[in-house]
């Protein structure tokens, strides 16, 4: 059993999934919080905002971001990955800037033109 | 002359300046004193922007962009590195650039110069002043812009959006953030933000706490962090000492309204911004204002709104649209603190008036009623509502003609 709070809306129920029990929630008021509880215990995945080396910009950052969620457990690994790019102005925003990170299948692109 | 000056170049300077060329300007100039427009978007590198608006999770500066971009289709002209210095009543505006100082006078002004974060003295904590006390956005400034780490041991004050988000930040970067210190009994920031900036990490937070003591010469080396009672005293006996060489404070933001007292256009001391009428218009014809330097918004979205209507609003104004003045006054009701709009006009053109106010307390089911004159035009059912989430209701203006009073109060529900 594990507790966890709903993020679904404002309301921010307090959860309990049971892992030995198929990941039943209970303390849900609605059928999202019932999904957002299961997913959150089997494949919990985040979107990683962070930035990059950047040169010749106005600033010495580009912000960039996963293209898509990623398992929360690989967050730390793809922050080590991300570190290595360099990038060289001109960028567009959308931009891929590291395809395939860990193995993940989404790339990390900039979210900003610089 | 120009027909519309935008002071700010954030998002609701943008928003302002495009809704104000929709609507036909075409001698629009926005001042702004950095390097860049964007405004606060820039540093905002986490995502949870424009799902209103564009019904997409977006970045602060992939938002912003957007806004950038559809600017760069009109004519509107920027003036960058451009700090404004004065407006007066008569709109000249006095500029500081790297052209020297210079005066525009204009038909209209819109005032977006966002807002500023409460620092150390504003909350006056005791203790040493060694370095490593930052405000979070500060800090948020030096992590994501310039690529400069704070610190590596940090203690983060306040609970607000700013600081849960700065929390995160810090600990994927390779900082242990040791503690989330919270004054009040609940957080003002969003519980996904609890979850995916504090729980995910193991961050505690420390409701009902606060720092009683900062220790350190040269470079902060130690907080200590107390447990306070009801009146927000520190209880003697409680105190946990944490060893750390950052402390950031995300402690509240307070609209930037220099220019705005200056002009003497009229305030309003609960949201530290100016009164405005339902078109965003102050107390002087033709100046209006928009976004944080009006009230503290949450959400980057309803900034666009409201600033897409003072913009309209000022195209208006140079139109010749004018108003007359001795509308209704909206005031605050039961546990609500305040209200923006604060005045109607005494004619109002538009059909329907939306109001944005904030709830003094956390509720749950409850009423939202308004009354005008004392009777009551209308309610709405929120299921939750908290004071850092700004909430938002929709009147109809024909129920509205000839009053001099609205109420808006809330109170919880069985
Ligand atoms: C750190 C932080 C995190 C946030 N996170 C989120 C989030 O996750 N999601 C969300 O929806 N919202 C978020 N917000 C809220 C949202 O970003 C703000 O409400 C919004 O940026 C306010 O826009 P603004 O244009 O009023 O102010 P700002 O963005 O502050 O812009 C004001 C501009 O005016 C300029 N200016 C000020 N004075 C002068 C002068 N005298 N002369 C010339 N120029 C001047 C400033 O340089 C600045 O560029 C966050 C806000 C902050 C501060």
């Amino acid at each position: 059993m594990t507790e966890i709070t709903c993020i679904v809306c404002p309301m921010g129920c307090r959860l309990t999934v049971d892992e030995q029990n198929d990941f039943a929630v209970t303390g849900n008021t609605c059928k999202l919080g019932e999904n957002y509880g299961k997913n959150e215990l089997k494949n919990p995945t985040r979107v990683l905002t962070t930035t990059v080396k950047i040169g010749g910009a106005i600033h010495g950052r580009c912000p960039v971001k996963t293209g898509g969620a990623i398992p929360k457990g690989k967050l730390f690994d793809a922050m080590k990955e991300i570190k290595k790019v360099r990038l060289e102005s001109p960028v567009a925003c959308g931009q891929v800037v590291l395809t395939n990170l860990l193995g993940t299948g989404i790339d990390v692109v900039a979210t900003r033109a610089m | 002359m120009v027909d519309l000056a935008v002071i700010g170049g954030g998002p609701a300077g943008l928003a302002a300046a495009h809704a104000a060329y929709q609507s036909g300007l075409r001698d629009i100039v926005i001042l702004e004193r950095d390097r860049e427009l964007g405004g606060i978007l820039n540093q905002c590198i986490h995502n949870g922007f424009g799902l209103h608006r564009f019904k997409q999770e977006l970045t602060g500066p992939e938002y912003a962009g957007r806004y950038i971009n559809m600017l760069n289709d009109t004519n509107v002209e920027t003036r960058l590195d451009t700090m404004v210095i004065e407006i007066t009543p008569d709109k000249r505006i006095y500029t500081a650039s790297p052209n020297g100082y210079e005066m525009i006078e204009a038909k209209s002004i819109v005032l977006a110069m966002g807002c500023r974060e409460r620092t150390r003295g504003a909350i006056a904590i005791p203790g040493s002043r060694p370095s490593g006390v930052l405000t979070a956005g500060a800090a948020q400034r030096y992590l994501n812009m310039e690529g400069l780490m704070p610190g590596s041991r940090a203690v983060i004050l306040g609970s607000g959006d700013i600081g849960l988000i700065m929390a995160r930040r810090m600990t994927l970067e390779g900082a242990e953030v040791l503690a989330c210190v919270e004054l009040m009994p609940y957080s003002s920031g969003l519980n996904r933000n609890i979850v995916q900036c504090l729980e995910d990490y193991n961050i505690p937070l420390y409701l009902s706490h606060t720092v009683t003591d900062i220790r350190g010469g040269r470079r902060l080396e130690g907080v200590t962090v107390a447990k306070v009672d009801e009146n927000r005293r520190p209880i003697p006996g409680t105190e946990i000492n944490f060893d750390c060489d950052t402390l950031l404070l995300s402690v509240g933001l307070i609209p930037e309204n220099e220019l705005t007292r200056g002009a003497g256009i009229d305030m309003d001391l609960r949201t530290s911004g100016a009164v405005v009428f339902e078109n965003m218009e102050t107390s002087i014809p033709g100046v209006f204002a928009c976004g944080n330097a009006v009230h503290v918004h949450d959400l980057v979205d309803f900034v666009s709104e409201e600033s897409a209507k003072a913009g309209g609003a000022a195209a208006a104004y140079v139109g010749g649209c004018t108003h007359e003045s001795g509308g209704a006054r909206l005031k605050n009701g039961a546990n609500v603190t305040y209200t923006v709009p604060q005045r109607l006009h005494g004619h109002v053109t538009n059909k329907e008036i939306g109001v944005f106010f904030r709830v003094n307390r956390v509720f749950k089911k409850s009423k939202i009623t308004v009354t005008a004159d004392g009777a009551e035009i209308a309610s709405f059912n929120r299921r939750y509502m908290m004071p850092g989430e700004m909430q938002h209701v929709t009147l109809k203006a024909d129920k509205l003609a000839g009053v001099s009073d609205i109420t808006i109060a809330a109170e919880e529900i069985a």
